[in-house]
């Protein structure tokens, strides 16, 4: 720490303060950010970190307080090439346009011309194809960018930010839509990159991505900095105190009281096959019990979850909601049978951003909103109240549209859309992504807290911190169950387990 | 079924990768030539129907016809691609060379008011159809008003505009200068036509391989990431629009001059069959994609269908109805050949 007060950062922000209208989104926040370094900035959500990170790229300027590089002031507003030298972010929301190739994404509105002032779009591609090389991103320059997945698409803004000379990188949230093995890969380029002189700035809620790969850490708290410190002198408990502001430990779970052997089967899944998807699955969920479904993406863990929503149809196999068998593929008839459900991605099929709290919340239940079809603003209201209370989401009211809320009370939304019909089978997939520490305990909580009102619970998720509280943990691999676990499992087992590793094997 | 959609598996496709996606590029590059296949068949049909389909006479006639709407359609395909829509060119189309009629054509011939002499003909059409996309980028950029709705307006104010300073009546004993272009035979082939194409040639150009061009395509795909990557999307749209506006009065002024005369309904409906043309020719609704030769070969389908169904004998009552029909035939025809959900 020493060394790093004398040394120059090489990005600097001080004493910035931002206000939009009556929030104040940075409260004289500031962040020291050393060569070399993978730096991470934690905080909930509301913390500033957005806000932060706006003001080190240069789309808004701080109200008061500024930002250097490398000890020299940051550069006009209005040039953007200067910033663009010094600093990118790879966003969570693509910055790519979808429908032009990857090479013309990378080398935009910086085309090579030839001597007419045309685009030379053999030499482009060439370029383009060089540059992906060069940071060994194995990516077609010739496809249009949309065909790209969030793994392949944040390599290339990776490299397109390298392109232009930029040397310190703002990821944020990079896992939250990638899967173990892409996560993997991911840190593996970023300390390549590290090694090669590369500095990151890395945003995320998993703070065990945070051990894994950052040196140091800052955490910011409503607006202001809280701690700049060597992630290795923080202890997990001490960094979660930082970012909740009381002294509260990463909960492990409490030992669940055991389900009745007499408890009814809430669940019953029998040889269902979809596909090359997934192949002779049966699960029994008994009322009350929570079961986990755990595999990386593309084990078919997602795709069983849906089939059971009635978002798929299987091939063959049948599934029964206590006792009651809903046409496949049929949503409406899965959610008669007694189906609640958290979809995979929030922003496209757990809600319609424009529509209000109390219109989403209450979407699963239009039949107890009127009679005739006609919809009571009052009783909607009533029941998205309710909905809104039990679920604590931080709203003024009903009426406020989904998309103004943070993403942990947008996934509040999404699960009180799942609970509103009081479900005897409630499904959730990933149901915590790119949500806070304090939102994602909420949201587990009341997990719980409907398995002990007598609904079978089924997760599926990679994430162990969605897992823990499982009675029971089946993991799935390339379409298949491979294993059953009862809680109290070994996180190595499990991770071992969905990668398709025997740990004997490993061990020897 | 080989995999899930969702995601690649496992660090090994190093070699796989590039082999797995390469059929799907050349795809990408054949969307533009989509209509070709069916332009000939068109051709073949028509030459069965009738013998004068494919004579010299004929075809240029065709593209005589579709010269001047050619010209909408290069506008509206500029405006789509970055991700806008222009309804009011049809109303410009009318309004731009009516107004150089109603200031240069005499007293006593309709409504003319004669005050300006008829080399003003030309520069006032334009000046027009600048002032016009002026007015819309005002709207739209300047002030940040729905696009479709500020055109819409516009389209029935200025067709307002064209039959009140017309009377409702229709504008003859046109100057000379305004005849011209619509009117003259350059090497034996109407000017309008070398106009037509030599624009399109210069759109092909200026979509496919200029930074100017590509920005629009930048803006239509994603507005933020065109600003990120430093295209200045205000400026870039005022001269979309603008240069729109533009393009449709000089093709009014080309169907004033073919006609001699400035009917108060000229350009009247015409954006529905633009609208087609577009989209048939592969121009996505809502920005981004497609070229300026799909364009072009939508709009040039359309009317050699019309050619054939004249030559044909259809009933000019029936032509209508038939013309609606072949727009959502191509339509579901690209579906089926292009595979994926228009939008």
């Amino acid at each position: 720490m020493a060394a790093d007060q004398t040394a120059t950062p090489l990005v600097e922000a001080v004493g910035v303060t931002k206000r939009y209208g009556e929030t104040v989104a940075l409260d004289r926040a500031e962040i020291r950010i050393m060569p070399g370094r993978t730096h991470a900035l934690v905080g909930r959500n509301g913390a500033g970190k957005s806000t932060l990170v706006s003001i080190l790229t240069g789309l808004a300027p701080p109200d008061e307080g500024e930002v250097r590089f490398g000890g020299e002031s940051a550069p006009r507003l209005a040039d953007r090439d200067a910033w663009r030298r010094r600093v990118a972010c790879v966003y969570q929301k693509s910055t790519i346009i979808p429908e032009l190739t990857v090479a013309e994404n990378l080398y935009l509105n910086r085309h090579d011309l030839n001597r007419f002032g045309l685009i030379r779009w053999n030499a482009l591609r060439r370029k383009a194809a060089a540059l992906l090389a060069t940071w060994s991103v194995d990516v077609d320059v010739r496809l249009p960018a949309g065909e790209l997945d969030v793994e392949q698409r944040q390599f290339v803004e990776i490299a397109r930010a390298l392109s232009f000379g930029a040397r310190f990188i703002i990821l944020d949230e990079p896992t939250a839509q990638l899967d173990a093995a892409a996560i993997a890969r991911l840190f593996t380029r970023i300390r390549t990159l590290q090694e090669q002189g590369v500095t990151f700035l890395f945003i995320s809620h998993h703070l065990q991505e945070i051990y894994e790969i950052c040196d140091t850490v800052t955490v910011f708290r409503d607006a202001r900095h809280i701690l700049t410190t060597t992630v290795a002198d923080l202890t997990h408990t001490e960094l979660v105190a930082a970012m909740a502001g009381e002294a509260t430990g990463l909960t492990t779970a409490p030992p669940r009281a055991a389900v009745p052997a007499d408890a009814g089967v809430a669940l019953d899944v029998r040889g269902l096959s979809y596909g090359d998807t997934y192949r002779e699955i049966d699960v029994q969920v008994r009322a009350g019990e929570i079961v986990g479904l755990a595999g990386a993406a593309g084990s078919g863990r997602t795709e069983l979850a849906e089939t059971v929503a009635g978002l798929r149809a299987a091939d063959s196999g049948t599934i029964e909601i206590t006792g009651r068998r809903p046409r496949p593929g049929s949503v409406p008839d899965a959610l008669a049978a007694g189906v609640g459900f958290v979809p995979r991605d929030r922003h496209h099929q757990g809600f319609v951003a424009m529509m209000s709290i109390a219109d989403n919340a209450t979407m699963t239940i239009p039949e107890q909103l009127g009679e005739a079809g006609l919809i009571s603003g009052r009783r909607r209201d009533r029941l998205a109240g309710a909905l809104i209370d039990n679920l604590a989401i931080k709203t003024p009211g009903p009426g406020l549209p989904v998309m103004g809320l943070s993403g942990g009370n947008q996934q509040k939304v999404v699960m009180a859309r799942a609970l509103a019909s009081d479900p005897r089978v409630l499904v959730l997939i990933t149901p915590t992504a790119g949500v806070d520490v304090k939102s994602k305990e909420f949201l587990l909580g009341k997990v719980e807290e409907t398995a002990a009102k007598g609904s079978g619970v089924v997760i599926a998720s990679d994430e162990l911190d969605d897992l823990r509280l499982c009675d029971r943990l089946l993991v799935m691999f390339q379409g298949r169950l491979v294993a059953e676990m009862a809680s109290g499992w070994h996180d190595h087992d499990v991770v071992a387990a969905m990668e398709g590793v025997r740990l004997d094997a490993l061990d020897a | 079924m080989p995999s899930t959609p969702e995601k690649t598996r496992a660090p090994a496709p190093e070699s796989a990768a590039p082999e797995r996606e390469r059929p799907r590029v050349r795809f990408a590059r054949l969307r533009d030539l989509a209509l070709i296949p069916a332009i000939i068949v068109i051709a073949v049909v028509g030459q069965i129907v009738h013998p004068i389909f494919l004579q010299g006479d004929n075809l240029i006639n065709i593209l005589q016809t579709m010269s001047e709407i050619s010209l909408l359609v290069m506008a509206q395909t500029l405006v789509l691609v970055a991700g806008k829509m222009d309804l009011s060119l049809e109303s410009t189309f009318g309004l731009a060379p009516g107004v150089a009629a109603w200031l240069t054509v005499a007293v006593g011939s309709g409504a003319g008011l004669g005050v300006l002499s008829g080399a003003w003909a030309i520069p006032i059409t334009l000046a027009v159809g600048v002032l016009i996309g002026a007015i819309n980028a005002l709207l739209i950029v300047r002030f940040g008003l729905n696009g479709f709705i500020v055109t819409l307006g516009m389209l029935i104010v200025l067709r307002g505009l064209l039959t009140g300073i017309s009377g409702g009546q229709t504008f003859f004993n046109l100057p000379p200068s305004m005849l011209y272009l619509g009117s003259a035979l350059w090497l034996g082939v109407p000017a309008s036509i070398w106009l037509c194409l030599l624009l399109f040639a210069v759109g092909i150009v200026l979509l496919g391989f200029t930074r100017h061009g590509r920005a629009l395509y930048a803006l239509g795909g994603n507005v933020d990431a065109a600003k990120a990557a430093g295209i200045r999307t205000d400026r870039v749209l005022w001269t979309v629009l603008v240069g729109a506006s533009l393009l449709a009065a000089l093709g009014g002024l080309l169907l004033s001059g073919r006609l001699a005369s400035v009917a108060a309904a000229q350009g009247d409906g015409a954006i529905f069959t633009v609208f087609a043309a577009a989209v048939i020719g592969g121009v996505s609704l809502n920005g981004g994609k497609g070229t300026m030769f799909g364009a072009f070969t939508g709009i040039l389908l359309l009317y050699m269908i019309q050619n054939v169904l004249t030559l044909a004998g259809v009933p000019a009552q029936w032509i209508q109805a038939l013309n609606g029909a072949i727009i959502l035939i191509a339509l579901i025809l690209s579906r089926l050949t292009g595979g994926k959900v228009q939008d």
